[in-house]
């Protein structure tokens, strides 16, 4: 279980959010929604560990992020903004050195049916990344998510540059995952089409 | 604890500096009579050297401020490690302050060794270990300072140079015995700058005593200067007998 | 975690680093062309007369060893925060100065290693022979991972600043002269006859030291980029 305690953030001269208490428990997705700069990727970063909060603490399991470091990050996939991918590997190669690197090793065949099942097809996936489109790369670093056997999920804009029905599989895939009993925290600025009483709405002002 | 200072209490930037204010002219009157009090002894009243004459008197400002520009980079970094370990923003703003008054210690050493090599070399500048080292110095505090001013977000400049500086302060020893190393190695040992006969007790005494107004200077500059980074990053009252923010005064004008 | 994930984890960036270096040669090979240019320089400019090169040789080498090393400190971190794979590498569940290491490992195999391997033939151009040939790669072989190490942390703090190629210079190159010292002196020691062992001791502490501290230094100054 997730749970950020008076978190409160501050980039540059502004302060973006203080005192936000929010939980997001097993098999539950929290959605991050507001403005353009209104701290929505900060607030996924805090999450993530990779910011620290200017005041407050995030807990995993109850116990606050910033003791368990290792710990923690080995419970959580994160894709951000940027995608995480080198321009000169091949998708495959790609995908299969970010779940080494990750401590989720994987075989060939598991990347490749990966890919597949994101809708890369066999020719694209040995081709190297820097011809592909925008929306092809972003399914290559999210095809991480068909592997990982991480809890925690953590996406920023995940279906941005993604057709409909690219746009329908991630959501199919994050649908599975809760329904182990996994979690998720999404920045979005679409609506995500999940049932609502597994999704948790958070509205950033700004 | 019922006796002693709240400590805790001045960890705010709105509590130090009215406290920085009120001590500064105590440091200020200490450094200029301990700083007049250091030349005349060192000037006048020190014995005449046996080998270099009267020219070997700017080695009592010199040697006090090489002395400065290391303590001074030490203390630089322990505040910012303290910064780093509590997150204290005051800290920081304590090692932003030290850094150049630091770095002008270290160029008043280099100017003044300059000074003492010509007419006792006839070089103006001599490559002996200690010059060459606070020559490196310098090159260090320019380091922590160019990486404040390079960085736009404030608390990422703060904690760059943080991390800088502490690198740096486990680089002093090591250079100063590498530039040693290196003297000897290059059988440059014949050119030093330290006056090599024993010291006469009044010239250490005047040398202790620049030191020690050198280091009231320091104080009361370093604290005035902390009181500006903090009115300008804080939006403090930049004057006490006018409580006005820095967004009126810029309204006024 | 475990030990045999963290190994695997640091095999895994060193081989994607490798593998990246291999699909761009000429990145390597800048490193190469960089100190064969500087190095031909100072003949031009000081004149050809061989005792004076002998004298200058291993300073020269060495200097150009050393901004060889600046420049390719572009290149360490500054591809992969710009295309995210770096803060995917700081959340790897391994600590972060394990996996420091791993990358500039990876990085002075690519721009360092050339360096140690092509200064026999810079040091013949300079007149410096047997005994000192063997000692000058001997140097550069322990003290570029060390320049490479010690450079990261530069690299580290100046990602993304504006500025950030003369302003690296200026953070690493006092950090870099005791390495100098060492490094010339060596060669310079053997040469006059007393042997370079003496200085390359110190070379080899200067880069058992750089392992261990700079790697957390680095590490610190990632995270603090990635902010």
């Amino acid at each position: 279980m997730l749970q950020a305690v008076t978190l409160s953030c501050r980039r540059g001269e502004r302060r973006l959010f203080s005192d936000l208490t929010v939980k997001v428990e097993p098999g539950t997705l929290l959605a991050i929604v507001g403005e353009n700069g209104s701290g929505k990727t900060s607030l996924l970063r805090i999450f993530s560990s990779l910011l620290p909060p200017e005041d407050g603490s995030v807990l995993w399991e109850g116990e606050d992020i910033q003791q368990l470091k290792e710990l923690y990050s080995g419970q959580l996939t994160y894709i951000g903004h940027l995608n995480g991918i080198k321009d000169d590997l091949t998708p495959l190669e790609n995908l299969m050195s970010a779940m080494a690197l990750a401590g989720e090793a994987c075989s060939q065949t598991e990347a490749q049916a990966a890919l597949e099942a994101i809708g890369l097809k066999r020719p694209i996936y040995r081709l190297p990344s820097k011809v592909l489109s925008q929306g092809q790369k972003r399914r290559v670093a999210l095809a991480r998510l068909w592997l990982s056997t991480r809890p925690l999920w953590l996406l920023d804009e995940p279906f941005t540059s993604l057709d409909a029905a690219s746009t329908g599989i991630v959501t199919e895939r994050l649908h599975a995952h809760l329904q182990r009993g996994g979690l998720g925290v999404l920045v979005t600025h679409q609506e995500v089409d999940l049932p609502t009483d597994r999704l948790q709405r958070l509205r950033l002002t700004g | 604890m019922s006796t002693g200072i709240n400590w805790a209490k001045y960890s705010s930037p709105q509590a130090l500096y009215p406290l920085a204010g009120r001590l500064i002219p105590w440091f200020s009157v200490a450094a200029v009579a301990l700083m007049g009090v250091g030349l005349y002894m060192g000037f006048f009243v020190a014995p005449t050297d046996f080998q270099q004459g009267e020219s070997y008197r700017i080695i009592f400002v010199h040697v006090p401020a090489a002395w400065m520009s290391m303590f001074l980079y030490v203390v630089m970094a322990v505040w910012a490690g303290i910064g780093l370990g509590l997150n204290a923003r005051p800290s920081f703003m304590m090692a932003q302050a030290i850094a150049p008054t630091g770095a002008m210690f270290t160029f008043l050493a280099l100017l003044t060794g300059a000074m003492w090599g010509k007419p006792t070399w006839g070089a103006w500048w001599v490559w002996d270990a200690r010059l060459t080292s606070e020559l490196i110095l310098l090159f260090q505090y320019a380091g922590v300072m160019l990486l404040r001013t390079s960085i736009d977000d404030v608390r990422r400049a703060d904690r760059s140079s943080a991390v800088f500086a502490l690198v740096g302060v486990v680089n002093v020893p090591i250079i100063y015995f590498s530039v040693q190393w290196w003297n000897t190695l290059h059988q440059g040992a014949s050119v030093s700058m330290s006056t090599g006969s024993k010291m006469a007790a009044t010239m250490l005494t005047a040398m202790l005593l620049m030191t020690l107004a050198f280091w009231m200077y320091s104080i009361a500059i370093i604290l005035s200067r902390v009181r500006c980074i903090m009115a300008e990053r804080e939006s403090l009252p930049a004057w006490e007998e006018k409580p006005v923010t820095i967004q009126k005064i810029a309204e006024a004008r | 975690m475990s030990r045999s994930s963290m190994w695997g984890a640091i095999g895994g960036i060193v081989r994607r680093d490798l593998l990246l270096a291999m699909r761009r040669r000429s990145d390597a090979a800048m490193s190469v062309f960089f100190l064969v240019i500087v190095v031909s320089l100072f003949p031009l400019g000081v004149g050809p007369e061989p005792a004076v090169l002998r004298t200058i040789g291993p300073g020269v080498l060495w200097v150009a060893a050393l901004l060889a090393c600046l420049l390719s400190l572009a290149r360490v971190f500054t591809a992969d925060y710009v295309d995210g794979t770096l803060e995917q590498m700081v959340l790897v569940p391994q600590p972060l100065a394990v996996l420091v290491v791993g990358k500039v490992f990876a990085h002075w195999v690519i721009s360092g290693l050339p360096i140690v391997l092509l200064s026999p033939l810079l040091g013949l151009q300079f007149g410096l022979s047997g005994e000192s040939l063997g000692v000058l790669v001997m140097s550069l072989l322990l003290g570029t991972p060390a320049l490479s190490m010690i450079g990261a942390i530069g690299a580290a703090l100046v990602l993304g600043v504006r500025g950030s190629g003369l302003l690296v210079a200026l953070l690493v190159l006092p950090l870099y002269v005791p390495v100098l010292i060492f490094g010339a002196g060596a060669v310079t020691s053997s040469m006059a006859g007393i042997g370079g062992e003496a200085n390359l001791s110190l070379l080899g502490a200067c880069l058992v030291l750089s392992l261990f501290l700079a790697p957390w230094a680095t590490g610190a100054a990632l995270r603090i980029a990635l902010e």
